[in-house]
């Protein structure tokens, strides 16, 4: 992690009226991190982000960038500069007004500033279009243009609320990786929210998993992905299977949950005691269909399979009417019976979770 | 020829070059439906019978009437289409140097109450501007949608008082031992009381207040269409509130400040009531003496020559304006 602190939440709690946004949270965000927030709408993310932008004071606690209080500070006045869902480009300015906008304000010379406006039109390769309105730009254009926009103010941290979400899925994928790129070249914090885990993971370094307004868990992307601490993280993050019941014994590292499709036994990372409600966690690429010595099996039938090209989904049906979802690789489907044929899953305790049942979680 | 017949020619002019543009404006080879095809034959007629009657009766043919009456003599009507009823220049004359005959000295009454008018209107539209954009910025960005159904009502009713009973209101409002003087005097503002009608004071808050709708309704119109982020966005660039409203808001809402603009001024520049009760002794609004040749005088074709300047002076500066800023006559209307 980063060596110094660029933005920090110190007890910050939101409040619109009776609602809370955002319950008191705690946070620190390194320089130099891209941070991203990951939640369902309505769970607070962006509020957060407004509130370190400055669109939205805290009702109670501090926020911190680079230091320094930033209550009472608006919003122009911040080392922050933010990219909105919809961009909101200026559409009677042309492409290199938007992007020098922040320096026009800031009063810097005309001829500094075109200098500087044809540099960070260089960088996100754009130069050629300097003189055209924004409106003859194409979405992934636009895109550039507003991150350049942004980044003219050399913000310390550099906020993004959504901003692929308008585009098609080949285009959010290119954006991802050019996004990255310019974060590590420009090595500002970058501040990504979002509510699609592919984005957070891929592009991360730290993850804060939201849900209804508290941050769930904080990680990196391998972490909170294979060690949820919740169960909105588990199911939140990437697809899982379910399995409720309650804790029969706990021996070691491991718990065995007694399920109504018996006892299953995964990794008891919040220490559970026996006797507590709890939620096993597995995700569908860890369900095997052969069975080795310890392993935890569930029987059943196949009654659904999706080939999809490099992977194929499967869904089995236990007797009690569970659907337990597995993901196959092509080189394993030569041992598939046929659907409605009876089979059996398995998986080792060590890739299952067992977390305390929530009254939340989804 | 009389003034009938040239009424009837000029109209039947307008409309031949009107449906000549139209032919023109038409793209070769283009096949669309035909209007009488989309809207049924009954429908069609009776579109086409309304604006044609709005248009040719009540707008242009009133209007080639005054314009042709006012290159006539006053004469007695059984003298009209005579011998002595000659096209003329003897009403602008008239306006120009106050004599039908003598060009040695300047109309200097008429002509400073004629400029005084429009250049006191072009002040006032400023000044309403300035008054109506915060409210339109607020109604428009601003407010919730309960507050602003409270501000639109608020504005909305003061306009169900009829003009001259307004401009009377603020004659009592404003006269020398009127509302206001005691007011001032009774707060020990003021000992000997201040003459607001005769510093034209109360012309020029009735008129701004009469126009206030007239400039607010297309300001809103145009702020509110503008996304919120983008002023969110200014703001994020660091931008002051004033750089925000002059360079982001304005730019986007420049088609309904012009279009509020330009009507403020042409109906504060053609008020006739208001100047009436409220203009004081020293200021001779332009329209009073166009009502005069006519009322007074009765000299309607005088009356028509200066009316007709008027409207002439009002839209070559509005076509000014516009040239000025870029605009087109389109984009105001949208």
């Amino acid at each position: 992690m980063a060596l110094t602190t660029a933005v920090e939440f110190e007890r910050v709690r939101v409040d619109f009226g009776p609602f809370t946004a955002v319950h008191e949270t705690d946070l620190e965000i390194g320089s130099g991190e891209f941070f991203s927030f990951l939640g369902p709408s309505g769970c607070g993310k962006t509020t957060l982000l407004r509130a370190i932008s400055g669109f939205v004071e805290p009702s109670s606690g501090r926020i911190r960038i680079g230091g320094a209080d930033m209550a009472g500070v608006g919003p122009n006045k911040r080392p922050t500069a933010l990219i909105f869902q919809n961009l909101a480009l200026f559409p009677m300015m042309s492409v290199a007004e938007n992007v020098g906008y922040g320096l026009r304000v800031r009063g810097v010379a005309r001829g500094v500033r075109q200098e500087k406006v044809g540099r960070l039109l260089d960088q996100v390769a754009l130069s050629q279009h300097a003189d055209k309105k924004v409106s003859e730009l194409s979405g992934g254009q636009r895109q550039r243009v507003a991150i350049a926009r942004a980044l003219a103010v050399e913000p310390k941290v550099l906020l993004l609320d959504e901003p692929l979400s308008a585009l098609d899925l080949k285009l959010r994928q290119h954006m991802r990786r050019e996004l990255r790129e310019i974060q590590q070249r420009v090595g500002i914090t970058f501040i990504y929210i979002t509510h699609d885990q592919g984005e957070a993971l891929t592009m991360s370094d730290r993850i804060a998993v939201m849900n209804a307004g508290r941050i769930e868990q904080v990680g990196d992307g391998r972490t909170i992905y294979a060690h949820p601490q919740t169960p909105f993280v588990a199911s939140f993050v990437g697809e899982t299977n379910a399995i409720h019941g309650r804790v029969a014994s706990v021996s070691g590292e491991l718990a065995t949950v007694d399920t109504p499709l018996g006892p299953l036994t995964g990794r008891n990372i919040r220490h559970l005691s026996p006797g507590a409600t709890a939620t096993l966690f597995v995700r569908p690429e860890l369900v095997r269909l052969s069975a080795a010595e310890g392993d935890c099996s569930i029987h059943g039938t196949l009654s659904e399979m999706a080939f999809e090209g490099s992977m194929t989904h499967l869904t089995l049906r236990t007797p009690t009417d569970t659907r337990i979802a597995a993901m196959l690789v092509a080189a394993d489907l030569s041992r598939l019976p046929g659907e409605g044929a009876p089979l059996t899953a398995s998986f080792t305790p060590a890739s299952a979770v067992v977390l305390p049942e929530a009254a939340q979680a989804a | 020829m009389s003034n009938i017949e040239v009424t009837f020619v000029s109209t039947a002019l307008l409309l031949t070059a009107f449906l000549l543009t139209v032919r023109f404006d038409r793209r070769p080879g283009e096949k669309r439906l035909g209007f009488f095809r989309r809207n049924g034959l009954v429908v069609g007629l009776y579109l086409i019978l309304c604006v044609a009657f709005w248009c040719i009766v009540t707008f242009v043919m009133p209007m080639v009437y005054m314009v042709d009456l006012s290159f006539h003599p006053k004469l007695p009507p059984s003298m009209a289409g005579g011998p002595e009823d000659v096209f003329t220049l003897v009403n602008y004359r008239m306006l120009l140097f106050g004599s039908p005959t003598s060009t040695d000295e300047w109309n200097w009454l008429h002509l400073r109450s004629f400029f005084g008018t429009i250049g006191i209107s072009i002040a006032l539209t400023f000044f309403n501007f300035a008054v109506s954009y915060p409210i339109a910025y607020y109604m428009a960005q601003s407010a919730s949608v309960s507050r602003l159904r409270v501000i639109v009502l608020l504005l909305i009713i003061p306009y169900w008082v009829n003009d001259i009973l307004r401009a009377f209101a603020f004659r009592i409002l404003l006269s020398y031992s009127g509302f206001m003087n005691s007011l001032l005097i009774w707060l020990g503002i003021t000992d000997t009381p201040v003459d607001f009608i005769g510093a034209n004071v109360a012309l020029y808050l009735a008129l701004v207040y009469s126009n206030l709708l007239i400039m607010i309704f297309p300001l809103y119109n145009a702020i509110e269409a503008q996304d919120h982020n983008q002023i969110e966005a200014a703001r994020d660039l660091g931008a002051s509130w004033w750089h925000i409203h002059l360079f982001v808001v304005m730019p986007h809402a420049k088609p309904g400040i012009a279009s509020g603009m330009t009507l403020s001024f042409m109906l504060m520049a053609g008020a006739i009531a208001t100047p009436l009760v409220l203009a004081g002794p020293h200021s001779l609004w332009f329209t009073p003496i166009i009502y005069d040749r006519f009322y007074q005088l009765f000299d309607w074709p005088q009356g028509a020559a200066y009316a007709i300047a008027l409207l002439l002076a009002c839209i070559l500066f509005v076509l000014g304006v516009m040239k000025i800023t870029g605009l087109k006559l389109g984009e105001i209307t949208k």
